[in-house]
This record gives structure tokens, sequence and C-alpha cells, in this order.
């Protein structure tokens, strides 16, 4: 069969199920990007708290998550997760039988995680570098720290955030590659099954490579319109 | 008693099966992990270098005036920033064994070995990433202090072996400290393609004894060392180079 | 013997917009001319002409008696026909920049080195020892081993005087060196400034500060608009302006 025939759609051609897998990389991705967001607001309060210890806190998360390979925390997470649940569970609401966490939810937790080490010092790098003068020219009007906060500090975070949460986003839907190992069938594992399948690695992994160039491809267009959108009514160098 | 003999004594103290992990097989399996980390090291050695003597030479394409040069070294810049590492590896481990040409080939015996192909597959990847990080540091060099040293009657070779690059390194600092520990975790993939750096032998020991956690966890703190010694490192070159911009005492 | 300098007809377009516009200039050795105007009147560009940073799109630059050769690149852009020829050139004609333009990654000392040793091949101790001398000179020594980081905006200045210097050029030129430090330090640097004029060297700066142009020159030129509008000694500019631009123009800069 050559390579047309190959990626057909239908029954005889893996074409639909290669796409099939490019959507669950898409949704395991965004739902890891948001994860990470997520942590990355409490990461990122952490290591700016006046408390070391809560400080502490932070910073290990973020050295270990960013210190150890994403095969290993995708592992660790894969095969540890269910062990941890079923221990809280178990201590906390006496709850004994036995619990599978689906998948999908593993691989997005594992990789959210890993993303939002990185969000979390994108936002932190946001934070700083958000001129002193802005604060206190809203301080010396009367805002109150609330006003403060999200009328003046959020919009010029996300604006100084936005380039290094794109190249975050880039980075959770390359890692998102690795998930294969979990056997939740995305691109990788998709082209992994044809390839043992057919016996044609070239063909599915070629394929493989062209969807995640599409996928990054498209996002780095979006955050360019999204960079410019948000940087209107500023003069870049 | 030797030495090992005092260590795995020590092990046997800690808490075995019955506790929460069970560090009595942490222990004793640490010796067996560290034997990967030599293997670890080449690679990331290997790679780093080979790569960075071809981003050197994309950078130069980059820069150059040629439309033709430029195409080439934007599209692999492109393609190997655009798409991930497993990905990579596989297609030149798996990939490129399909095809009868290659297997006929003088280059066979390289394609053929999993360590030649995770090298190969590296040293691709972090040359693309590379490059750029070149790119941005030639950039970077104020222009102004280029200007005067035109001013000076310097020109050409002597204006880049004295001025240009000097800076540019400085500038590029930080940014390759950090390439340098996504390699280091990047020789973790090579693992599934059979190599036995240490997260292959990790691997290998949970396929014996089936306790994945733990396993993982000290190949994990492996790693972890490994990263912190090319922080160091890294911190040191900087203090060594731009002792102007660290934060006075 | 040839004049130190001399600028026939110059003409310079960035694009469709004539900067300057047919500049003739003579520069005798030990004037020294400060070129005043307002902004946009194209008095950095005229200087920055005269060491080929900006290549003029006709006329004739001529250093020591010797002219520059042009020609046209493959676009039909002008350029130096010879680049060895204008290295050499530049070694004889120093520049100090607005923005001082230190090399960040050499301390004070090694700036000031860097070319006697690289370009002209000065052998390291004797260009160390003419390096010291120097940095003496503009009041600096003790910031030698520091990096420029470290330095205010004044010292920095002095030492890039400093770094013109070591190359012993016959002709000093000064793209508005002061008009980047905070007011306090300009004293220092018009100084040092004013003591190389009273030693006999040869000028050419580009300034805002009336006061030195009025102390110091021995011609004064007002560029406007790309024309030399008028030029003399600073008597007959600062005090019988003949040009109703002139009049203007030192209207305004007393007022601010």
């Amino acid at each position: 069969m050559d390579f047309f025939e190959l990626l057909a759609f239908g029954d005889t051609g893996w074409g639909d199920e290669m796409l099939k897998g490019a959507l669950m990389t898409v949704l395991v991705s965004i739902s890891a990007m948001a994860i990470g967001l997520f942590v990355s607001v409490f990461g990122t309060m952490s290591k700016m708290s006046n408390n070391g210890f809560v400080r502490g806190i932070g910073n290990t998360y973020t050295t270990i998550v960013r210190g150890i390979p994403e095969l290993l925390v995708i592992y660790l997470l894969y095969f540890g997760l269910n062990n941890a649940v079923m221990g809280i569970a178990k201590g906390v609401f006496a709850y004994d039988q036995y619990i599978e966490l689906p998948v999908f939810l593993v691989a997005a937790i594992a990789v959210g995680l890993i993303s939002g080490a990185y969000s979390t010092e994108v936002i932190r790098g946001a934070f700083l570098a958000v001129p002193k003068g802005q604060v206190e020219a809203a301080k010396s009007v009367g805002m109150n720290k609330f006003l403060i906060f999200h009328r003046v500090l959020v919009p010029q975070v996300l604006r100084y955030a936005l380039p290094g949460l794109g190249n975050v986003w880039q980075l959770t839907l390359k890692d998102t590659a690795l998930i294969m190992v979990t056997g939740l069938v995305e691109i990788m594992r998709q082209a992994h099954i044809g390839a043992g399948s057919t016996h044609e690695p070239f063909v599915f992994y070629i394929t493989a490579a062209l969807l995640y160039l599409v996928l990054t491809t498209v996002s780095s267009q979006a955050l360019n319109s999204a960079e410019n959108w948000a940087n209107k009514g500023v003069r870049r160098a | 008693m030797a030495i090992s003999d005092y260590y795995f004594q020590m092990c046997d103290a800690l808490p075995g099966r019955e506790g929460l992990l069970n560090f009595n097989l942490m222990c004793d399996n640490l010796p067996v992990l560290l034997k990967g980390v030599p293997l670890t090291l080449e690679l990331v050695f290997i790679s780093l270098s080979l790569g960075f003597c071809l981003a050197i030479g994309v950078a130069l394409m980059r820069i150059s005036s040629s439309r033709t040069l430029n195409m080439i070294a934007r599209s692999y810049v492109f393609y190997f920033r655009g798409t991930p590492l497993l990905v990579q590896i596989f297609l030149i481990y798996y990939g490129l064994a399909q095809f009868e040409a290659v297997r006929e080939s003088f280059l066979w015996p390289f394609f053929r070995e999993a360590y030649w192909c995770g090298i190969l597959a590296l040293m691709l990847n972090t040359g693309a990433y590379t490059a750029e990080i070149i790119r941005g540091g030639l950039q970077s060099v104020p222009f102004g202090q280029i200007e005067s040293a035109r001013a000076m009657g310097m020109s050409g070779v002597l204006l880049y072996r004295r001025i240009i690059f000097p800076i540019a390194f400085r500038q590029a600092l930080p940014a390759y400290g950090n390439e340098m520990i996504l390699m280091v975790k990047g020789t973790s993939l090579v693992s599934t393609v059979t190599l036995m750096e240490v997260t292959g032998i990790a691997r290998y020991i949970i396929a014996k004894y089936w306790t994945p956690v733990e396993i993982f966890l000290i190949a994990g703190v492996i790693y972890l060392v490994l990263n912190f010694l090319v922080t160091r490192l890294v911190k040191y070159l900087e203090l060594r180079f731009t002792p102007y911009l660290q934060h006075p005492k | 013997m040839a004049n130190a300098l001399e600028i026939k007809h110059l003409v310079k377009s960035f694009g469709d917009l004539e900067v300057i516009k047919d500049v003739s200039l003579t520069a005798n050795q030990g004037d020294v001319i400060c070129i005043i105007g307002s902004s946009g009147s194209g008095k950095s560009t005229l200087l920055r002409c005269i060491n080929l940073l900006e290549t003029p799109n006709s006329g004739e630059v001529w250093v020591n008696g010797e002219l520059i050769k042009m020609g046209l690149d493959k676009k039909g852009q002008p350029q130096p026909t010879d680049h060895s020829q204008v290295d050499r050139i530049r070694t004889k004609l120093a520049m100090v920049f607005q923005s001082f333009n230190l090399w960040s990654h050499m301390t004070v000392l090694k700036n000031v080195i860097e070319a006697p040793i690289h370009v002209q091949k000065i052998n390291k101790t004797e260009a160390t020892k003419q390096g010291l001398e120097l940095l003496a000179k503009v009041g600096i020594t003790e910031k030698a081993n520091q990096y420029p980081s470290s330095l205010s905006g004044g010292q920095q200045q002095r030492v890039a005087i400093a770094r013109a210097l070591a190359i012993n050029p016959d002709i000093l030129l000064f793209d508005e060196p002061t008009s980047s430090l905070d007011p306090e330090l300009v004293g220092e640097v018009l100084k040092v400034m004013k003591s190389l004029a009273e030693e006999g060297r040869t000028m050419i700066v580009v300034t805002h500060e009336m006061g030195f142009a009025r102390e110091v020159a021995s011609k004064v030129v007002f560029l406007h608009n790309g024309h030399i509008e008028e030029q003399g000694t600073p008597d007959e500019v600062f005090n019988s302006p003949k040009s109703e631009r002139l009049k203007q123009f030192l209207a305004s800069s007393l007022e601010g």
C-alpha cells in the first residue's frame, strides 16, 4: 500500500484514526494547559509570598517538576496517582473501594503539572515586569487593593505574560506525545499502533510529525494575533 | 567487609514493603540506576557538542544574505522546533530502517544502532534550538558598541572575534544553560528505543520487580542532582564572564 | 600643507529625504569647529559621513590630503570602494558618541587599549602604559579595572574620550558628547574637552552646549535643513548673527 492508500479515510485507511488521534492530542493539551494555569496561580502566589515556608513549597514544586524528565513525571503519576487518590479516599473519607482514574484525567494532570511549573515562572516574571509606577499611580487616585489588582495589574500582567505563555502552550502540545506510554490514543500512540500493524513506521511517524507541525504552526499564528491585540497602544522596539 | 556491604546493610535498616514506600528497595537499587549515569552524560556531552557546531553553521546561514541558505536553515529550525523530540527519535530509529536503500548503504551500521540514532536525534534537536539562541545572541549585541568598534578601524573577522562574538556569548549564556538542562532531560527519551541510560535501566528494574513509583522516584532524584550540577556550572560561567551583571553583595 | 579635513559638496539622503544638501567645510590643524543647529538639521549625519558611519550619496571627503574612494554597489547605492582604506583612515579620526558605546564585556583599561593593540598592532606593555596615562589625564585612573556598567555617565564619557585619544588620531569627532548626561555631569566632560582644545587638537564637535562653543571654538557652523546657514568665529555667530533663522535658534536655545 502506498502513502495515500494507507492514510485514506474509512475502513481500509488510517487517515481518520490519525485525525482522531490529533483531536485527542488537542483535547489533552487544552486540558493540561488549563490545569497548568490553575496550578500556576497558586504557584505564583506561593513564590511571591512573604512567608518563607510557603515560598519553599512553590520553589520546590517548580524546581522538581522542571528538573526531572517529563517522561518520569508522566510515569510517576500514571503509576502513582491511583494509589495516592485511593490512599486519600481511605484516610479522609474512609472510602475503601478500588478507584481507577480515567487515563485521560491522569494524562491531563501529569502534563498539567509540568505545564503549570513553567507557567508559574512566566506569570511570576510578568508580575515583576509591571513597572512599580503603575501601581503607585493607582494608589494615588485612591484605588483599593482589589480594584488595583483587577483593573491595573491583571491586564498588564497578561500582556507581559502572553509571549511566555505562548511558549508554554507549544511545550505542552509537544509534551503530550509522551502520553503514549499511558496507552491513551493520541497522535503518537496511534502512529505506533499503525506502524506496528502495517510495518510502515516511516509513513506513520512522518504523518505524526506533519500533524504536530500543523498544530504548532496554527498555534503560533494565533499567538501572534493575540500578541498584536494585547499590545495595541504600546510602542514596541 | 567492603564498603558495598556496609551500604547494603544500611539499606536493610530502612522500612521495606510494609511502609508507605519501599525505601529498602529504593536504597538497594540506587547503585544499579547510577550505572546508567555514564551513558546519560555521554549522550548529553556528545549531542551538545555536535549540536553546537551544527548550530553555528545554521545560525550563520540564517543571517547570511543568500536566500537559499536562509530558507534551508529556517526549514530545519521550523521542523525540529515544531515537532516533539519523541517523533524525531522514532523517525530516525524506526522510520529509516524501513527503507532498503538505508539498510544497504554504508551508513547502516550506524542507523542500526539505537545509540547512534539517539545521538543523531538529540544532536539535530538541540542544533535547531541552539541556532536560534545563537542568532538571538548575535542580534542582541548593542549596535552602538559595534559602531564604536568600526569607528576605531575594526572590521571583518577582528570585529567579530573581539567584539560581536564575546558579547553575543554573554547574552546567550542563560538561554543556553536552559538548553543544557533540556538536553539532560531529553536523554531519558532514548530509553524508549532500548538504550540503557538511567531511565532505560529504571524501566528494566520495574519490569522485574514491579515497583514503579519507588524506582522512578530514585531515577528522578538522580536527574535532579545532574541538573543541579548543570545549573551550578552555568552560574559559575555567568560569574566568570559577566561579573558586572551579578547582584551587588 | 594639506588641510586636516576637507569636505566638498557633500549630499546625503535617507530614501527620499535629503538630509544634507551640498555642504562644504574645511578644517585646518588645531581648529576647533563647533556645529550647532536644531534637531533634524543634519548635524550628526554630517559628522558620521566624515568617518563613513554613514555613506554620502555624493561629494568628497579628504582626510589629511587623502580622498576616500567612493563607488557604487550592486544595487546602485554609494559605497566606499576600498575598505582597508576606510579602516586606516578611521584610525586617524576618533569619534566620541552621545551614548558612549563602551564595550560592556571589557574593563575600562581594556576598552582603552583594545584598538591600539588589535588594530594598530602596538605591543601590549606600551599600549597599557599609554592607556594608564590617558586615564590619568581624564581623571579616572582609579576605575581602570572596573566594568563600564558600574560607572556614571560622565565617567563613561571620559573613558570614551581616553579611548579615542589612545589611537593617536589627527582629528577628534564628538557627536553630541554631553546630550545624554545629567546636568551635573556635563561639566566634567566639557572640562576634559576644553583641555584637549587648549593642547591644540583638531576637533569637530556637534553640540548643544553654547557656552562651550563660545569659549572654545575657533569656528562655529550653524546648520539648518542640511545647509550651512551661517558660519564664523564665535564672536560673529553669537554676538552678531546675520540670518533670521540663526537669530531664532539662538533665542530659543537661551530660553531652554
